[in-house]
């Protein structure tokens, strides 16, 4: 249960080798959290030691986010072992490379299928979950690349287009049932799924994302920006005309 | 689906709220599973001991209510959803007064027995359970028991915060009253060892005592208090023609429905302090009974003043000869001038073989904090430390945002009671977000 302080007692990741979210699994069990469910493709173990070191009792658990039909069982595992699931952290997803996808249609649907595809079927079972124990929010990794899409990378910004409006649709119908979801919109973050690119200006860290995070988790709110003056800049970036927004170098 | 919190105004769950007949509660029992169901009285606990997220939560408070006494010898039969001040109403005028009152009239029997509430007076008489003579509980499997102190079962549900089953009846004995008037000796403390000195020099001398500390006060005068001790006033001290048994306690003013957050804060508190320990000088007075032991039930809805994030009350007790570890509390308190507009100290006497019951001989300090101060959530957990070190403990029916880990060094017989609910209610039927935050 999250307490009155704010502190909450288990956490599932999605994607539990992911970065910034074992940055957000670390504060949070470092707050208090004592049961962790790290649900990933391949091994966690590593990560797991260290958020056992911290305290925390770990289940690792098989996920793939390209195999919807699993997802169920993923999320009733992760309630044996931890019961109530407090928060839910959705951060899985593949950047890949635009012109790799131009070249490989193929490709680029299968990283749709994870980037949205596996979030639509992920995000129903574990919000189906949270509605009926009637607290808990889930947590899902939208990006700035999809609040106004662009040519530079339009295979993934179109995939967190479609997860942004979907988790934000999805957080609507759990109004009122005391559970909630919260969208993360992170801009370019200089971390293991950006390595070798050049930061993109007002660049954030794993670090950063994860204490924005969590505070939004602690205030309960609907939405967060990281860094928060990606807002208003998006807010004028909507609003550039097409013929502009096409030049976009990036 | 309705929202619920506790009195703190925190972590609001939603819940299926009931007000069933008594004959309904076993189907309603047995049906509860997947979520369970808890009871709750008049949602007087701060945290969330009466909040069931996804579940059954039953408003026992709204359930009929029926009571008798035995006038010979005072012993009162009660439904559980009845407060202290129906009681009050009813038992004053007859010259009797319940054995142990909160500092709110507006908790039901069901609650106090749950919570195995304390009073001014537990350096004396201990807590609400001490004078139980009997329980009607509904368990897990939908039966009605009646329990008395010979019982495991009663003693794991006084002070078992609802979680072995619904409490639909008790009886406990009443204390015989001549009046309804309160003789108290007001008196200030310079610091915190005066305070301790004087508390333990001149309890016994009362049956009702507590002290409130200004925790802003600094340096020398860190723990100044202004000490009230008193007892029932006999026929003989009031006026003649005085309506000795009259209890009508002033109709209640109501809170503004909204405050904004921080309102309450080291300025506004600091000029509270200041003036009510200027205003307590040395006196004896005749008071009511009500503004004695419940003086903030005078403002409804009070609560609302600590704004929309709501408050958290810390309450601890220290066993006697660990008097160091509270000194420190409090000037950590102090130094970090963390707001407190209610802080009050009180010493413990026995306490009752009540498995989870919160009182040990020794030393309590409750105080109100604002949820949004920053940096609470790890002074209150360093504080955590020192009194589960000390062989103390904190109130669970005050709590709200402990962690489970310390709860088996502050209640070393956890064990016994889990045992005892284990074999009551093996699938959890009774449960709480209480009972899951802290796994209990
Ligand atoms: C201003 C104020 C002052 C207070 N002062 C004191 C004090 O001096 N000393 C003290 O000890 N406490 C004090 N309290 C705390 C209060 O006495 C307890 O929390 C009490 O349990 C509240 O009773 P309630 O009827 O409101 O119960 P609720 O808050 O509704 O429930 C509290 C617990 O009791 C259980 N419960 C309630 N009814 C039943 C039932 N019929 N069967 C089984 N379980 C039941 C609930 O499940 C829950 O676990 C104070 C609270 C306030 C707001
Ligand atoms: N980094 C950024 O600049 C940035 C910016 C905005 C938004 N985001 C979003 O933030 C989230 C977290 O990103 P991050 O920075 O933490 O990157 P990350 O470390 O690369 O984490 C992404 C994780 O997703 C996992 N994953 C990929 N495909 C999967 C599949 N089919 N099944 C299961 N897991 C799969 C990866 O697993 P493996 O470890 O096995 O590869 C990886 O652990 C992502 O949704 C990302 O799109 C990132």
């Amino acid at each position: 249960m999250k307490n009155a302080l704010g502190s909450v007692d288990s956490v599932l990741l999605l994607g539990g080798r992911s970065e910034i979210g074992l940055a957000i699994v670390e504060r949070l069990v470092r707050d208090g959290a004592r049961r962790v469910v790290l649900a990933a493709r391949g091994e966690a173990e590593e990560a797991a030691v260290r958020l056992k070191n911290l305290g925390a009792e770990v289940c690792l658990l098989d996920f793939d986010a390209a195999r919807p039909e699993t997802h169920g069982e993923v999320i009733d595992s992760a309630v044996e072992f931890a019961g109530d699931l407090d928060v839910v952290v959705a951060a899985f997803g593949v950047l890949g490379d635009q012109a790799s996808y131009e070249a490989d249609p193929v490709s680029a649907a299968r990283s749709m299928a994870v980037n949205l595809g596996g979030h639509v079927s992920a995000g129903l079972f574990a919000a189906r979950r949270l509605r009926e124990q009637g607290h808990g929010a889930l947590v899902v990794f939208s990006s700035v690349a999809g609040v106004r899409v662009r040519r530079a990378n339009f295979v993934y910004g179109a995939a967190k287009a479609g997860l942004d409006g979907f988790a934000q649709g999805l957080g609507d119908a759990l109004h009122g049932s005391g559970a909630r979801v919260m969208v993360v919109r992170p801009g370019f973050v200089v971390g293991r799924m950006t390595e070798g690119m050049p930061p993109a200006p007002m660049a954030t860290t794993p670090g950063a994302v994860a204490d924005a995070t969590v505070r939004g988790l602690r205030d309960g709110s609907e939405t967060v920006w990281v860094p928060g003056k990606l807002r208003p800049i998006f807010t004028l970036m909507r609003a550039l005309p097409r013929s502009v927004w096409r030049r976009m170098p990036r | 689906m309705t929202f619920l919190t506790g009195w703190g105004r925190t972590a609001p769950t939603p819940a299926t709220l009931v007000t069933p007949r008594t004959s309904e509660l076993a189907a309603l029992v047995t049906g509860a599973l997947p979520r369970g169901l808890i009871a709750r009285g008049l949602g007087r606990a701060y945290g969330d001991a009466a909040q069931n997220a996804g579940g059954v939560v039953v408003d026992v408070a709204g359930m009929e209510a029926r009571w008798s006494i035995d006038p010979g010898t005072g012993v009162v039969t009660a439904s559980a959803g009845m407060s202290m001040h129906d009681l009050m109403t009813a038992l004053v005028p007859k010259g009797w007064f319940v054995p142990v009152t909160p500092g709110t009239r507006h908790v039901t029997l069901g609650g106090a027995v749950a919570a195995d509430v304390h009073g001014k007076n537990h350096h004396v008489d201990s807590s609400f359970g001490a004078h139980l003579r009997s329980l009607t509980l509904i368990t897990a499997d939908g039966t009605s028991r009646t329990l008395t102190p010979e019982d495991d079962l009663f003693w794991a549900t006084v002070g078992g915060m609802g979680l072995t089953g619904l409490i639909t009846e008790a009886s406990f004995a009443c204390v015989p009253i001549e009046t309804s008037r309160m003789r108290v000796d007001v008196e200030r403390t310079r610091d915190l060892d005066h305070t301790l000195e004087l508390m333990t020099a001149t309890d016994d001398g009362y049956r009702y005592t507590v002290a409130w500390i200004d925790l802003l006060a600094r340096g020398s005068r860190m723990g100044r208090s202004v000490l009230t001790r008193g007892d029932h006033a006999r026929r003989d001290e009031l006026p003649p023609g005085a309506d000795a048994l009259a209890f009508a306690p002033a109709s209640r003013l109501a809170a503004p429905p909204w405050a904004p957050n921080g309102l309450l804060n080291r300025l506004t508190v600091r000029a509270f302090n200041e003036a009510w320990y200027a205003k307590s000088r040395e006196r004896t007075i005749v008071q009511d009974l009500a503004p004695f032991f419940h003086p903030l039930d005078f403002v409804d809805g009070w609560n609302r003043v600590y704004g929309s994030r709501g408050f958290v009350q810390y309450q601890f007790v220290v066993p006697s000869g660990e008097e160091a570890t509270l000194r420190r509390i409090v000037s950590r308190l102090s130094e970090r001038g963390v707001v407190s507009f209610l802080t009050v100290l009180k010493r413990f006497g026995a306490g009752t073989p009540g498995m989870l019951s919160f009182p040990l001989p020794g030393w309590t300090l409750a105080l109100d904090i604002p949820a949004g101060q920053a940096g609470l959530a790890g002074l209150l957990r360093e504080f955590d430390e020192w009194v589960a070190g000390a062989g103390g403990r904190i109130y669970l029916a005050k709590d709200a945002r402990m962690r489970a880990e310390l709860l088996p060094a502050m209640y070393p017989r956890l064990p016994e009671w889990r045992k005892i609910r284990e074999s009551v209610d093996p699938e959890g039927v009774f449960r709480s977000d209480l009972a899951r935050r802290l796994s209990l």
